[in-house]
């Protein structure tokens, strides 16, 4: 035996086992007296008991008092997940002058009270989970976690309102900021927006000075038309590569006067214009918007005469007078180390073309909610107008709720705005066509501050409400006056009848979707998803803006679908959480790094290719490779391969994880 | 049926999960109340490919029916590719403990993501049912070695050691 | 690949012509279909309110059946042209598959039979073969006749696409329009080409049965159509059949043929009305043929 498996260095050890009812959470299936009974049976147990809730103050102070009154060396708790509360009882041990690292935890609750219905299988299951510990426990040693320091710039991607907001707060808090967004502009889905709810406040008023706040701000380093490439390295320590496409326009010189969209040969648009969500057409040279933010021109290569064919007359250089515009300019990579990353990249909107009895793309008059946004936007494509394709104000529109949200066909989850964005686009379009305007709705879900109050209000602006489900839209008339309509036929749950409506104009209310090559963003990351394919938080209620990767945080639509408050609210947070690790400067690794144990290494050199770190380098003078524990992240692949058994884990020990599954599989 | 077929073989399984993915997943299997049969015993390690194919032996010498290994999908490994490494492993030792007449089906490898509560339930289970099908693991001296597929027969296996090593 | 065939009650019987226009183009197409030896009926919808576990059974039959005359080969492909068989038998293979209690009852039931079902029989409509198994232009490549200026509705029915089949949009289905396109006619597009002719109830409840058909024989003749389509032999014979009666009721004259769209197929093919059972009519498209042919339909 090597000196790595060298029991407690007090001689024999003194373990002590605290079983945790955690209410009933455990009793109710456990029989906790019995395991208590078979703790003491084992071997090296001084002290085996019980209590209520062993991570309450009380508990943490029974294993305290044990601890000095030197009963114990060493603690097992049986109780919930160790991802749960293993932090908490290391920190305890710790306030005791403890080691933090004699401690095991067996999780029987996750893993047994909770997902086994017969009352003596989960006994004895909690019982050989609980040997398992304790067998292993007497192999652990002290160990000290290593402090790296932070670095303390921050880096946000995504630049819609969380992202700008939790730049913003970053760089007020003093931290620089890189925030990088893959369009030509920051603003998000929030900058095509008219009106927000409930407040019907103007949507680019309160996002533009945001925009321009980010743009002045000293410590924001802003990169649109961005995206991140690579991201290497561990929390507080992140090297990451940042490929900056090219605009064909210097950045730097750009003042924003639109002289070369003028200028463009082609004197009409000839793509679609995606700010305007395809309502509108674009010239291959454009400025998204007049708020954009930076307001610089960006030349599209895909239709760019010039760029594509070389055979142009080039009017937009001419009109520049900056000489801003530079066709040799080439895509960029900017390498920069950041400390945090936050992630705010936002969302796609359901594409209702996948529900075919809507008829999207098929009857003329029939918009998606983004779309109809853009058309009541004083600024989009029919300047405030509500207009049907021919030109004309409809008389009567429809406007069908949860498009692709609650239906086991298409997204199983509700998008959470559509109703209150619903609402807000009937009020705007009564109001802007005296229209009769008709919500078939599944049910009103108003939870914010003053939802409810708007949906009254609605009530008495009389928009017609008619509950049950969109079956379908057509053009098939039975009577005159559905002759050139749409007709939408609905069950009125509420009347027990299915009713036809006739309308000139149909909006479906779209839901919220991950953006799709969300599987690719993640893995630069090194984050998971959700089965939707939402970022994974690290817990649903406890920890919803950090992930499982630490020094990655997340914040607003990109983790699930939310509304704006709420959107801001998590970026207020993701920053605050990244400026907890940027503020302390330095992260404690945790200690369960590899180590090599010279005397049994014979230089067979089977590890070096195998830690995707390299963390392992090889000593030609001494013949023996050696880990370098700043960077090894402790998954212990090479200590597996190890044939000598040279290479050992710290915590994960090869005798460690033996005397594991000794204890979990010879007793009970 | 009489008494004795009424109590049924319970089989005990090892499992070796991974952190980042598989425990997280049967964590989260717990916060659901997903019930599932209690036969299967967890160990946790940091990653897949920290498993050394001694644990299994280990496993199966201290009296489990079955190992179940529960790692990352692929391309989805925290630490990149040790589930890789945990495959390869797993493949060549699930061979050779054929040879030894360990039934393929007593060892398990599955790629189960965090967010996948569901199949841990499913696949333990299902696991349980299988190894209780098999019935509890004899392991059996040298001599009564079982000729399978893949093995060679002992007496030529000697003779190539002791002749041909060199 | 080879085809196994399995006609239905109907097919042999009232919808003779769907099974003589079917074996007939696809000979044409050179796609072998070989009948499926002592199938049985399969219960239609009927059975399945019935007795749903006798359904399944009967259907079940038909499986083993055709795996056992498939032979060797890997999956038999089950060719089921009437759209009430191809719902019941699709719903039999979706429900034995996904439901283990039931299936073990089934295979008890089978095996008394002396019998057994491997999971190894994939149920298509021709419709399905026809798009997703031929290559692209052998359907155009075999038109003779082809049926410029012919305004075409295509009627699917309310069984065919939905819930179970997945081989085309279960409410705006696609592969009968792209069939009568290949075949140079000009596609109706309408709204109700999956709503419900009435089925059974013309039988039953009539006035409820022959509204639901007056509805589609209304809207189609307002759209401009010369002729009407379909693939089940129920819907056939509904929209062609009452088409006087329906005519008295709502004082409105209709009179508009509705072929099973195989005929449509092998009359552009240039094939026999005599082997594509366009005999067997009560309303002749023999007008609308000739609007496709420049005035003259010739009788073949």
């Amino acid at each position: 035996m090597s000196t790595a498996n060298t029991p407690s260095p007090n001689g024999k050890p003194k373990i002590g086992v605290y079983v945790c009812h955690c209410g009933i959470n455990i009793a109710g299936r456990v029989d906790v007296q019995a395991t208590v009974e078979f703790a003491k049976t084992l071997p090296n147990v001084t002290v085996a008991t019980e209590y209520k809730f062993m991570c309450s103050d009380p508990g943490q102070e029974m294993i305290q008092k044990d601890l000095k009154d030197g009963l114990v060396d060493r603690v097992v708790v049986a109780s919930c997940s160790p991802l749960m509360h293993e932090a908490t009882f290391r920190r305890a041990m710790m306030a005791a002058d403890a080691n933090p690292f004699l401690f095991q935890m067996a999780n029987i609750r996750e893993h047994v009270s909770w997902v086994t219905l017969d009352k003596d299988a989960a006994t004895e299951k909690a019982k050989a989970l609980i040997a398992a510990a304790v067998k292993r426990i007497v192999l652990h040693r002290p160990l000290e976690k290593t402090r790296v320091p932070v670095n303390s710039d921050a880096l946000v991607v995504g630049g819609g309102i969380a992202g700008i907001h939790a730049a913003l707060t970053l760089a007020d808090a003093g931290r620089k900021v890189y925030l990088v967004e893959r369009e030509p502009t920051i603003g998000g889905h929030m900058a095509k927006f008219d009106k927000t709810f409930p407040t019907l406040d103007c949507s680019a008023c309160i996002l533009t000075p945001k925009m321009s706040a980010v743009r002045a701000h000293p410590n924001i380093t802003l990169w649109t038309y961005s995206e991140v490439a690579e991201v290497e390295g561990f929390v507080g320590n992140f090297q990451v590569k940042v490929k900056r496409k090219p605009r064909y326009i210097k950045e730097d010189l750009c003042v924003g006067c639109y002289e070369c969209v003028e200028a463009c040969v082609f004197k009409k648009g000839i793509v679609k214009d995606e700010f305007n969500v395809g309502l509108s057409k674009r010239r291959p040279i454009y400025i998204p918007f007049p708020q954009a933010t930076p307001l610089v021109a960006v030349i599209d290569p895909e239709t760019c005469v010039q760029i594509k064919r070389n055979k142009c007359k080039k009017p937009c250089v001419d009109a520049c007078e900056r000489d801003a515009i530079d066709f040799d300019q080439k895509e960029e990579i900017k390498e920069i180390d950041v400390g945090a990353i936050i992630l705010a990249t936002g969302f796609k909107t359901f594409d209702a073309g996948r529900i075919s009895r809507y008829g999207y793309g098929k009857y003329p008059n029939i918009f998606t909610s983004l779309e109809v946004e853009r058309m009541v936007n004083a600024a989009g494509p029919t300047t405030g107008e509500v207009l049907l394709k021919n030109g004309e104000k409809p008389k009567a529109v429809g406007i069908v709720h949860c498009v692709g949200s609650r239906d086991c066909k298409t997204n199983a989850y509700c998008s959470r705005v559509c109703c209150m964005y619903s609402l807000k686009l009937a009020h705007l379009i009564k109001e802007r066509t005296g229209a009769e305007v008709y919500n078939f709705y599944i049910d009103m879900r108003t939870p914010g501050k003053g939802y409810e109050e708007f949906y009254e209000k609605l009530l008495k602006e009389n928009v017609h409400f008619i509950r049950g489900r969109v079956a379908e839209i057509s053009d098939w008339a039975t009577i005159p006056e559905e002759e050139g309509k749409l007709v939408i036929r609905a069950e009125d749950t509420l009347v027990g009848a299915v009713r036809r409506i006739p309308v000139d104009m149909v909006v479906l209310s779209v839901g919220m979707e991950p953006h799709e090559d969300v599987d690719e963003v993640r893995r630069v990351f090194n984050v998971s998803c959700s089965h939707e394919g939402w970022f994974l938080e690290r817990h649903p209620k406890l920890a919803p803006v950090s992930t499982f990767t630490d020094g990655v945080f997340l914040a607003g639509a990109c983790q699930g679908p939310k509304d704006i408050p709420d959107c801001v609210a998590q970026a207020g947070a993701a920053a605050a959480e990244a400026l907890v690790l940027i503020d302390r400067g330095y992260v404690e690794l945790e200690p369960n790094t590899a180590y090599v144990q010279e005397e049994f290494c014979s230089g067979c050199k089977i590890c070096l290719g195998l830690c995707p770190y390299g963390a392992i380098s090889f000593n030609d003078e001494k013949n023996i490779s050696s880990v370098n524990g700043a960077l090894c992240k402790g998954c212990g692949t090479c200590v597996a391969a190890c044939p000598s058994g040279a290479l050992q884990q710290n915590l994960f020990t090869d005798e460690q994880i033996l005397q594991e599954i000794e204890g979990v599989i010879s007793y009970v | 049926m009489s008494d004795d077929d009424k109590k049924q073989f319970e089989p005990r399984i090892v499992a070796f999960f991974c952190n980042w993915c598989t425990y997280t997943a049967a964590d989260l299997a717990g916060t659901a109340r997903m019930t599932y049969s209690p036969n299967v015993r967890v160990i946790r390690i940091m990653c897949s490919g920290r498993l050394d194919p001694q644990f299994i032996l280990k496993a199966f010498r201290e009296g489990a029916d079955g190992v179940l290994i529960g790692g990352c999908h692929p391309g989805d490994c925290h630490y990149q590719e040790g589930n890789y490494k945990a495959l390869r492993r797993f493949t060549l030792l699930k061979r050779f403990l054929n040879m030894m007449g360990i039934e393929k089906e007593r060892i398990r490898l599955e790629w189960i993501a965090a967010s996948e509560g569901d199949k841990v339930q499913k696949v333990i289970n299902e696991m349980t049912e299988q190894v209780r099908k098999l019935g509890p693991l004899k392991l059996e001296p040298v001599s009564q070695l079982r000729p399978e597929e893949n093995s060679v027969p002992l007496a030529e296996a000697v003779a190539v050691i002791e002749g041909g090593a060199s | 690949m080879s085809y196994i065939y399995y006609p239905g009650c109907s097919l042999k019987s009232t919808g003779r012509a769907y099974e003589e226009s079917l074996l007939t183009v696809f000979d044409a197409l050179d796609v072998p279909l070989k009948e499926l030896e002592d199938w049985n009926c399969c219960g239609a919808t009927a059975y399945m309110s019935i007795s749903e576990l006798k359904a399944f059974a009967l259907s079940a039959r038909n499986f083993a059946l055709a795996e056992r005359q498939n032979g060797e080969e890997d999956y038999a492909e089950m060719v089921v042209p009437c759209a009430a068989c191809y719902l019941g038998l699709n719903k039999a293979h979706r429900y034995l598959a996904e439901h283990p209690e039931l299936r073990e009852t089934i295979d008890r039931a089978l095996e008394a039979g002396g019998l057994k079902y491997n999971d190894r029989v994939h149920v298509r409509h021709p419709l399905d073969v026809l798009i997703n198994d031929l290559a692209p232009d052998k359907i155009k490549a075999l038109v003779k006749r082809p049926l410029e200026g012919l305004k075409v509705a295509c009627y699917y029915g309310c069984q065919l696409v939905r819930p179970y089949a997945d081989f085309d949009d279960q409410h705006d289905p696609q592969t009968m329009d792209k069939i009568v396109k290949m075949l140079g006619g000009e596609v109706v597009d309408w709204p109700l080409k999956t709503r419900c002719c009435g089925g059974s109830l013309t039988g039953i409840v009539q006035d409820v049965g022959l509204r639901l058909s007056y509805i589609l024989l209304a809207e189609a003749r307002k759209r401009g159509c010369d002729l009407i389509v379909t693939a089940c032999p129920l819907c056939q014979f509904n929209l062609e059949c009452y088409q006087s009666r329906i005519s008295g009721i709502y004082g409105h004259k209709i009179n508009i043929p509705v072929i099973y769209f195989t005929q449509l197929m092998g009359h552009a093919f240039g094939l026999s009305d005599e082997k594509l059972g366009l005999k067997r009519v009560f309303v002749s498209p023999s007008r609308a043929f000739s609007k496709a042919e420049g005035g003259q339909h010739v009788h073949g």
